[in-house]
């Protein structure tokens, strides 16, 4: 890297203010592209230091136990703590269950809400705005307004469900909801995303497909499930895979709603992360962001690989 | 898609329902959160702790903004100028350094052009290692100062404009660079005089849409700029959240805070938002 650097910095330094004797400059255009690697360069920099050096650093760390000054070898006790404890262990399996709600639900509601927002109804700019709107208000924000309506007592959501004689739940406070609730915001948040890339792959499907279904008297719902549906697939992928990377990293909202709690009850791998940092348990936190890494990588390569192969089989 | 029934009365008839349905439904899940937001932050103190939906006896508005300000020795005026800084820093070197990469990554074919792109695929999904950046920015003596935090916002955020970029370059015809070459460009003029102007409609989307993200970011300024020094809008809404359990005008004063610039930016950018958000996201 620093060799084609200090080669094209002349090479530029040489012919830009003017063109030097022509032999000289027919050899070295062969060699000299008109676009330079050290373009890369300050990119490079940035991105190297503070995310693919510490990335690889967080496999050795995480073998470790770790006060920032000084590192000691400890093998894989911390993954054997990791998987050991109950509360850590149990955030594993939340972030797995969180990841999945979301994710389907922001798909199904997704499109749901595009195929009505892109049908021949009124006001439907105005829908379509405020669906999308929440995508742009901060989690932290919409952390704190939702745990105030979820609130048991006064929350507004209880006081309309108690209009309705229902009873209703400790959304934040009872641990086995606690997880599904912040769930509940995020796909209030995230589906309007969803939305808009479902309302860009229904345009985008040509009219006489639906007129030919007509001419055959085709009903609207089985238009959806044999003509809509199926082209939906690109789309599908892409809200499928975007809201797992998303759901599988999620913190904000976690952490303003529930602190991971009660308990350790919603507790997520992000959260993990942060109490051990917290704590200066600096070791086990590297652990759980490799494991977060794992994760990842373990859901999102395969599904990748394999919804992009459906498509291309088609 | 329902569209393909009957007479253009029914479709009228049906146009009307849903969509005052629609609105009604809208209204409730998606308005009223943010009309509560609204109410609340207008609210005295002991009228907003009863956390009810309702309008406010008296108006508050002013003087919760002007108490809300004061708090904390003004607190909130820092965490302003520190989160625009940061924004407008990292938007505005993440267009330059991306773009960059962008164009050559389109333009040049090497071997390194799979590496590159493998790279800036991992940058979309890898969760970032929390404590190995902290001790790599300690290393660097960037942790804890806000340029550190504009350096950690491009590098997190630039996959997904290198993809924006590189998808845009692919539109502008090569000829236009050959001829560029030919009147004698090097390769710094060839970049910023001829292709970085036609990229302006992709950098408005970027600009906003990362404005949009970086502004919002909660987890970055937590981890890597702790303390009041460094506060931003995000990470004092968050220590408010436990300050103000008693005064929730205040709080959801600052939630309104935070909450209408990204209404003015979505009144204004509407279209490059959208436009963004899905061709990103598609190509992601």
């Amino acid at each position: 890297m620093t060799m084609t650097t200090t080669t094209s910095q002349t090479g530029s330094a040489s012919a830009w203010p003017a063109e030097p004797e022509p032999t000289g400059k027919r050899r070295r255009a062969k060699k000299r592209s008109p676009y330079p690697m050290w373009f890369y360069l300050p990119a490079a920099i940035i991105y190297g230091a503070l995310f693919v050096v510490p990335t690889f650093a967080s496999f050795y760390f995480s073998l470790t136990r770790w006060t920032i000054f000084d590192s000691q070898f400890i093998g894989l006790d911390n993954f054997r703590t990791f998987f050991s404890e109950p509360y850590l262990f149990e955030s594993l399996i939340n972030t797995i269950i969180f990841a999945t709600i979301t994710s389907g639900m922001k798909v199904v509601l997704g499109l749901l809400i595009a195929v009505f927002l892109s049908s021949q109804i009124i006001a439907r700019g105005y829908l379509r705005s405020v669906v999308f709107f929440p995508v742009l208000v901060s989690a932290v924000g919409i952390g704190v307004t939702f745990s105030v309506l979820m609130d048991p007592f006064d929350g507004l959501i209880n006081k309309v469900l108690a209009v309705f004689g229902i009873e209703g739940p400790g959304w934040l406070t009872d641990p086995n909801l606690a997880l599904i609730s912040v769930a509940l915001t995020d796909v209030w948040r995230g589906v309007g995303i969803a939305v808009l890339i479902y309302i860009a792959g229904i345009v985008a499907i040509p009219q006489e497909y639906f007129e030919a279904a007509k001419v055959d008297g085709a009903s609207a719902t089985k238009a959806f499930w044999n003509i809509t549906l199926p082209l939906m697939r690109p789309a599908t992928t892409t809200v499928i895979i975007l809201s797992l990377i998303g759901g599988l990293r999620s913190f904000d909202l976690i952490w303003t709603m529930t602190r991971g709690g009660p308990g350790f009850s919603s507790d997520v791998l992000a959260s993990v992360v942060y109490k051990q940092y917290q704590a200066g348990f600096y070791g086990l936190s590297t652990a759980g962001n490799v494991v977060l890494f794992v994760l990842v990588a373990a859901i999102i390569i395969p599904l990748f690989w394999f919804l992009n192969r459906k498509e291309v089989d088609r | 898609m329902t569209t393909a029934t009957g007479t253009p009365k029914l479709n009228k008839t049906y146009s009307w329902v849903s969509g005052t349905l629609g609105i009604l439904v809208t209204g409730v899940v998606f308005v009223v959160p943010f009309i509560f937001i609204f109410l609340t932050a207008a609210k005295s103190r002991q009228e907003a702790s009863l956390l009810q939906f309702s309008w406010p006896t008296e108006w508050a508005l002013w003087e919760n903004l002007v108490e809300v300000i004061q708090t904390r020795d003004y607190i909130l005026i820092t965490a302003f100028i520190n989160s625009t800084i940061i924004t407008v820093g990292s938007v505005a070197l993440m267009v330059i350094v991306s773009a960059l990469v962008g164009y050559v990554l389109q333009r040049r074919r090497t071997r390194w052009n799979g590496l590159i792109s493998f790279l800036v695929l991992a940058g979309l999904i890898v969760p970032p290692a929390v404590v190995p950046t902290i001790w790599v920015m300690q290393a660097l003596g960037i942790y804890k100062t806000l340029h550190g935090l504009i350096f950690i916002e491009v590098a997190f955020g630039m996959a997904f404009c290198i993809l924006m970029f590189r998808a845009f370059v692919a539109t502008i015809p090569r000829e236009l660079d050959e001829a560029a070459i030919m009147d004698g460009a090097g390769p710094i003029r060839l970049f910023f005089q001829v292709i970085f102007p036609l990229l302006r409609s992709v950098i408005v989307t970027v600009i906003v849409v990362q404005a949009v993200f970086v502004f919002n970011d909660f987890q970055n300024p937590l981890y890597f700029l702790p303390g009041d020094q460094g506060a931003t809008v995000q990470l004092t809404l968050y220590n408010f959240q436990s300050q103000f359990s008693t005064s929730w005008n205040l709080l959801f004063m600052d939630i309104l805070l935070i909450t209408v610039p990204m209404l003015l930016m979505y009144i204004f950018f509407n279209r490059q938002i959208v436009a963004g958000m899905t061709s990103g996201a598609v190509k992601g």
